[in-house]
């Protein structure tokens, strides 16, 4: 549900004027005009938008692609389904130009399974866009402008939110992530330049291309700028999705949604890290805490160690099992957490298991791995006096 | 070869993330082919753009570990032992995978932190790894035990199971799965998919329920396993073994009223050196006599011989074949001829190309052809009761194992072969019995069989059995010297790795049909049918090179109008075989042909046709000459159209 | 399976793949469209995915034992999957888990003996503002309730005895 629509992001916008004037501009106006706005990825890892499109925009292939990754998993996270169903025709549109920007005729929607609802509406739009021919050949008229967009659904697997694991499962593969580098913008889907971006991206990239880049810069701060949609939940009173300015204290916003009284805060969902009230100045932008967007609120009562339990599990089910300090890694946290649980738990081994933590943070294949002990450490931090005494 | 249509499929069919790294050379001219700077741990080297940071720590003679990564297969970067430390990066990279590239990157390979991910990861594996290493087979040849001892593991930091966790599947008669103590580095995956094209073995499920198994977790000996044991040669613990008859044979041994016997074959002597610390391409053929004799075998024979016999046989089908084909003009020939000597390759082709068992020889391999005359023709002729006679191959082979076990293999009217022993089992003999192999003084196999060809040596070697064949071919049907065409009687064209080997050989001259042939060739007095003849050869090592081959064969390309094609269901032939000793590399298969093709220079006997045993056997006991009554009942077989699908 | 009901799920498999020229990359829509139509996906059909595709059926196997939505045993007709992660867990899941179990008489990975219902968990549905959330095949429920669970199980129970067929 909706509640803050903020000035970038959540507005209405006139899609097909937007289009047309995308069109008319040259490919690298739209870059140039990406690049002063300065967004960044909207899926959290905060990849500069314009340089992924310029690298594969670049590459010379014969063939490319633009795919949206509609495979929000993430815990606590639900803009990308609530834009899915309510901004179609903006993402449609938004991906077509990143078609039109990089030389790319197709488009590929990886939509997660758990959306599969969304299927019908979505198709049922490119099918309306075609008919406009805002989709298909020569684009409104732009000689050997084609571009078509497809829907592939996933099958159930969080991991396929990294960009490697989701060409792999578009591929067919089982979705595990491959070795980096190479980037998908060089080898990409099929082995050709791809770029992957999240469905608020190609959305926030339309609205650049309406307004311009300095009116987006007018939001935010220097190096996060414009606003960014933030999934609240937990305990709060009004939790929903907010518009907000990129750059806003953990405060600021727990008082925005009624969460003043929370214990300590979950940025970034299962692979954020759980913050407590003494960091809560700490402001959400790239420089500082990095987030999708997914805000979990804990109130005084929550037990932190279920908490990190519930992460931790989650992490056990949805790791690809490909390497080793994350297949055996998470399981060997958890089985921690139960011994902490059980009050088993010895100093000298919970100090290990943080050392374990580390060393999945830099040695593991892919983000899922190397994000998977933040909620471990972060509540064994700050929470390790309740942990013990309870 | 070029066969776009099986090249595009073996491309799909592996893993992006499990494929050698494709960086694409940039555009810029300058680039193409440019050298990059990188420095590890202080020295600085220049290596082509894209060599990956162990590639070039190699290049300083720098070691850092791995455990996924294997030089015959695609680059997982999946165990992450290999992790090293960038400046300037937060992560630790996986070294087999980072490719160099420009700016100039400088690497620690071991550091405070990489040290701790490396023990880490260790502590991980260890704590799924069951089992303990002294009742382990691969006891002091474990990588994950050389990598505890390099980290000196001396307590499970991260516990250890106590009870396996899966069961061990025994199943099949070639190979053992105790995937309890599997560390999950996909080598053997990456080894039946992508390097064999077989696709066995998989995984499935994922996180810690991940788990290497066969199709719907069936039986190995359920599904379409070929049993080439490659995937044992890369395992780099005790999770894949071979199926061992040791204790069975010590117990033959053991028993007075038994006369065991064994015959060996030429890749394991050319190999099993390696068990006992010598280089790889150390041939110690004789003292391995001496060995074998010492552990209490009754007699010792030369498998050559058996190869010998093999080379009459298949050549003497093989020129019937063309006969009917070109003189009786009978369209039901099947041509081209595919050997019939590997196991793994027979059974390859009885799942995946069942219409074709009718190219395939039939003639029996080497070993089984033994077996079967040492319980009728060697019983007889030292008048023991072939029952009492226990019947072993040394093999470099794991099929091996499975064939001797085939229904069809009995026509002594007993198991021909009782068992198939490999090169690392019978060096695990060797050494339980106390015998220092390498020191040992020389001894000559046993008579009868006493001497055989240098043509039945290079059986070892992919292309052996094609130059085998040639060097009597050429000389019976055109009346020249081998030697005269083929200097030192090397047959280079067949000889090298490459995958696949074609070979055109114009019949220009023909001499009558010899006396040992008559019999066979009964309507014709001359070779003059196969006068203007090209003679097409092909050699192919490996199922994945056997499978481009089948498919161009099938879509009518330029292998379905040869004649006569090898097939090697190891890649390198049977000196790679999945019964040789571990590690295998390029290199030490290379060293391997070199010893066998040097013991072949060095004997006077190198062409099969002029061995007088075989000569001797053919009048003495087989009596119509090759391809005879009594030749078909002993040493041709059939084959059994068993299809890829599994119910 | 009855020879016309293998020549079936063949000719299915063919026409599935065909739209993607037989290209892997269709595998997983095809394993979907399999896994809707018949609840699971069976040896027979693996085998058939992996020779269209031209892959072996072991890897047909490793991709279908990947994903959390195929599964290579049969489902019930509506499959239930409540969200187990953190802010459903914290909105009530637990009560309506209970619940669940006490009105299907089945623990959660189960099928009931009808055929009619799966109970599975699930990871985040991204309906966490408005947890607990359950999915029913391609339905969505929000703010579940014990007693709600009721309702719904009843909803399908209906639908199933007027023979309304799913539509995929």
């Amino acid at each position: 549900m909706i509640q803050k629509k903020g000035p970038v992001v959540l507005i209405d916008i006139d899609v097909d004027e937007v289009f047309k004037k995308a069109l008319s501009m040259s490919r690298v106006d739209i870059l140039d005009e990406i690049k002063k706005s300065g967004l960044k990825g909207r899926g959290g890892a905060g990849f500069p938008t314009e340089t992924k499109w310029n690298l594969a925009g670049t590459a010379s292939d014969d063939k490319k692609y633009v795919v949206c990754n509609a495979d929000e998993g993430e815990p606590g996270t639900f803009k990308d389904r609530v834009l899915l169903s309510d901004y179609t025709d903006d993402l449609l549109a938004g991906m077509t130009i990143a078609g039109y920007v990089i030389g790319s005729t197709q488009g590929i929607i990886y939509l997660r399974c758990e959306y599969i609802y969304l299927y019908k509406h979505i198709n049922n739009k490119i099918e309306e866009r075609r008919k406009k021919n805002l989709l298909g050949k020569n684009i409104l008229g732009k000689d050997g402008f084609n571009f078509d967009i497809y829907i592939q659904p996933g099958a159930g697997a969080y991991v396929c939110g990294e960009e490697t694991a989701l060409i792999e499962s578009l591929e067919g593969h089982r979705g595990e992530p491959r070795n980096r580098p190479p980037y998908p913008t060089v080898v990409g889907y099929l082995g050709k330049p791809t770029i992957i971006n999240n469905v608020e991206t190609f959305i926030t990239a339309m609205r650049i291309i309406d307004k311009g880049a300095e009116w987006f810069t007018k939001y935010g701060t220097d190096k996060s700028t414009g606003t960014k949609l933030f999934s609240i939940s937990g305990d709060c009173r009004a939790p929903g999705i907010y518009e907000l300015p990129m750059g806003i204290t953990v405060k600021e916003l727990l008082a925005t949604v009624g969460g003043e009284d929370a214990k300590a805060v979950q940025v970034g969902g299962a692979s954020g890290s759980c913050i407590t009230r003494n960091e809560f100045n700490l402001t959400l932008a790239y420089e500082d805490i990095s987030t999708g967007g997914s805000i979990i609120i804990f109130g005084e009562k929550r037990n932190m160690l279920d908490i990190a339990i519930n992460f931790m599990e989650f992490f056990v089910e949805e790791s690809c099992g490909q390497c080793t300090p994350c297949r055996y890694g998470t399981e060997t946290l958890l089985e921690g957490l139960y011994m902490l649980k059980n009050k088993k738990c010895s100093i000298k081994y919970l100090k290990e298991l943080l050392q374990l933590g580390e060393t999945m943070q830099t040695a593991s294949k892919c983000g899922l791995g190397q994000s998977a002990p933040n909620a471990f450490i972060s509540i064994l931090k700050n929470f390790k006096h309740e942990i013990l005494c309870s | 070869m070029s066969d776009k249509h099986s090249k595009a499929t073996t491309e799909e069919r592996a893993p992006l993330s499990q494929r050698k790294f494709r960086i694409k050379e940039l555009e810029d001219t300058e680039a193409i082919g440019a050298m990059v700077k990188i420095t590890i741990d202080g020295n600085e080297i220049r290596v082509p753009y894209g060599t990956t940071i162990l590639e070039a720590a190699k290049k300083l003679n720098i070691h850092i570990p791995t455990l996924c990564y294997h030089e015959d297969l695609c680059v997982a970067g999946i165990c992450r032992i290999c992790v090293v430390e960038i400046e300037g990066q937060r992560l630790l990279q996986a070294a087999c995978t980072y490719p160099v590239t420009p700016p100039h990157i400088k690497v620690k390979t071991y550091s405070p932190r990489v040290r701790k991910a490396r023990r880490h990861i260790l502590d991980l594996m260890l704590r799924h790894h069951y089992g303990e290493c002294y009742s382990c087979v691969r006891n002091k040849n474990c990588e994950l035990q050389t990598l505890a001892d390099e980290y000196g593991v001396d307590f499970y930091r991260f516990g250890h199971l106590d009870k396996p966790e899966k069961p061990m599947d025994r199943s099949s008669y070639s190979v053992v799965r105790d995937m309890t103590k599997c560390i999950l580095c996909r080598r053997c995956v990456r080894t039946c998919i992508d390097l064999q094209e077989v696709g066995v073995l998989e995984a499935i499920n994922r996180g810690p329920h991940t788990n290497v198994v066969t199709f719907m977790d069936m039986p190995l000996s359920d599904v379409i396993c070929i049993n080439c044991g490659q995937c044992i040669n890369r395992c780099p613990v005790g999770a894949l073994h071979a199926n061992d008859p040791s204790d069975d044979i010590w117990a033959s041994i053991d028993d007075p009223k038994k006369h065991v016997i064994i015959q060996t074959a030429p890749s394991p002597r050319a190999a099993i050196g390696e068990c006992f610390g010598l280089p790889p391409g150390t041939s110690v053929t004789k003292q391995l006599n001496t060995a074998i004799r010492r552990c209490g075998f009754s007699k010792v024979f030369d498998t050559n011989f058996a190869a010998d016999l093999t080379i009459m046989e298949e050549a003497t089908e093989l020129l019937l074949r063309l006969k009917k084909a070109l003189v009786d003009g009978d369209k039901n020939v099947k041509l081209p001829q595919f050997t019939s000597c590997s196991p793994g390759w027979v059974k390859y082709l009885e799942h995946f190309y069942p219409e074709f068992t009718g190219h395939l020889s039939s003639c029996k391999s080497p070993q089984q052809m033994f077996g079967a005359l040492i319980k009728t023709w060697y019983a007889e002729k030292v008048g023991i009761n072939p029952e009492d006679i226990v019947s072993v191959a040394l093999m470099p082979c794991s099929a091996k194992k499975f064939e001797c076990n085939r229904p069809e293999m009995r026509s002594s009217g007993l198991k021909d072969v009782d068992y198939g022993l490999t090169s690392r089992e019978l060096a695990q003999m060797i050494k339980e019995a106390g015998i220092d192999l390498p020191n040992l003084p020389p001894s000559d196999f046993d008579d009868p069989v006493g001497e055989a060809s240098g043509a039945g040596l290079i059986f070892g070697v992919s292309g052996g059995v094609m130059e085998a064949a040639l060097r009597s071919a050429v000389e019976i049907v055109t009346g020249i010297k081998t030697e005269d065409i083929f200097k030192d009687l090397e047959i280079t064209p067949v000889r090298g790795f490459e995958g696949i080997k074609y070979y055109e050989i114009p019949v220009t001259r023909t001499v009558p049909v010899p006396d040992i042939l008559k019999n066979a060739l009964k309507d014709v007095e001359t070779f003059d049918f196969l006068k203007g003849t090209i003679l097409k050869v092909a050699v192919a090592h490996g199922t994945a090179n056997a499978h481009k081959v089948m498919e161009n064969i099938k879509t009518g390309g330029k292998f379905s109008e040869c004649h006569f094609i090898e097939f090697m269901a190891c890649p390198g032939g049977c000196l790679g075989g999945g019964g040789q000793p571990i590690p295998t590399s390029p290199e030490i298969r290379a060293a391997r042909a070199k010893a066998i093709y040097d013991e072949d220079k060095s004997l006077s006997l190198r062409k099969s046709h002029e061995n007088p045993h075989i000569t001797d056997i053919y009048k003495e006991f087989l009596k119509e000459g090759p391809c005879g009554h009594l030749s078909h009942k002993l040493l041709h077989t059939h084959y059994v159209k068993r299809g890829n699908k599994i119910v | 399976m009855l020879e016309a009901e293998k020549d079936q799920l063949k000719n299915e498999i063919l026409h599935l793949a065909g739209a993607y020229n037989n290209h892997r990359s269709g595998l997983l829509p095809v394993l979907l469209h399999i896994q809707q139509k018949y609840r699971y996906i069976s040896r027979y059909a693996m085998q058939e995915i992996a020779d269209i595709f031209r892959i072996h059926p072991v890897e047909v196997y490793g991709v279908v034992s990947f994903y959390s939505f195929l599964s290579t045993e049969k489902k019930g007709k509506f499959i239930i999957y409540l969200c187990q992660t953190i802010s459903c867990d914290m909105a009530g899941k637990r009560a309506v888990a209970r619940q669940l179990e006490n009105e299907l008489n089945i623990k959660f990975g189960e099928t009931t003996p009808d055929g009619l219902f799966t109970l599975k968990y699930t990871n985040c549905l991204g309906a966490c503002d408005k947890g607990p959330a359950l999915l029913v095949n391609e339905d969505l429920y929000t703010k579940v309730t014990p007693e709600g669970v009721f309702d719904i199980i009843q909803s399908y129970r209906a639908k199933f005895g007027a023979h309304v067929t799913m539509e995929i």
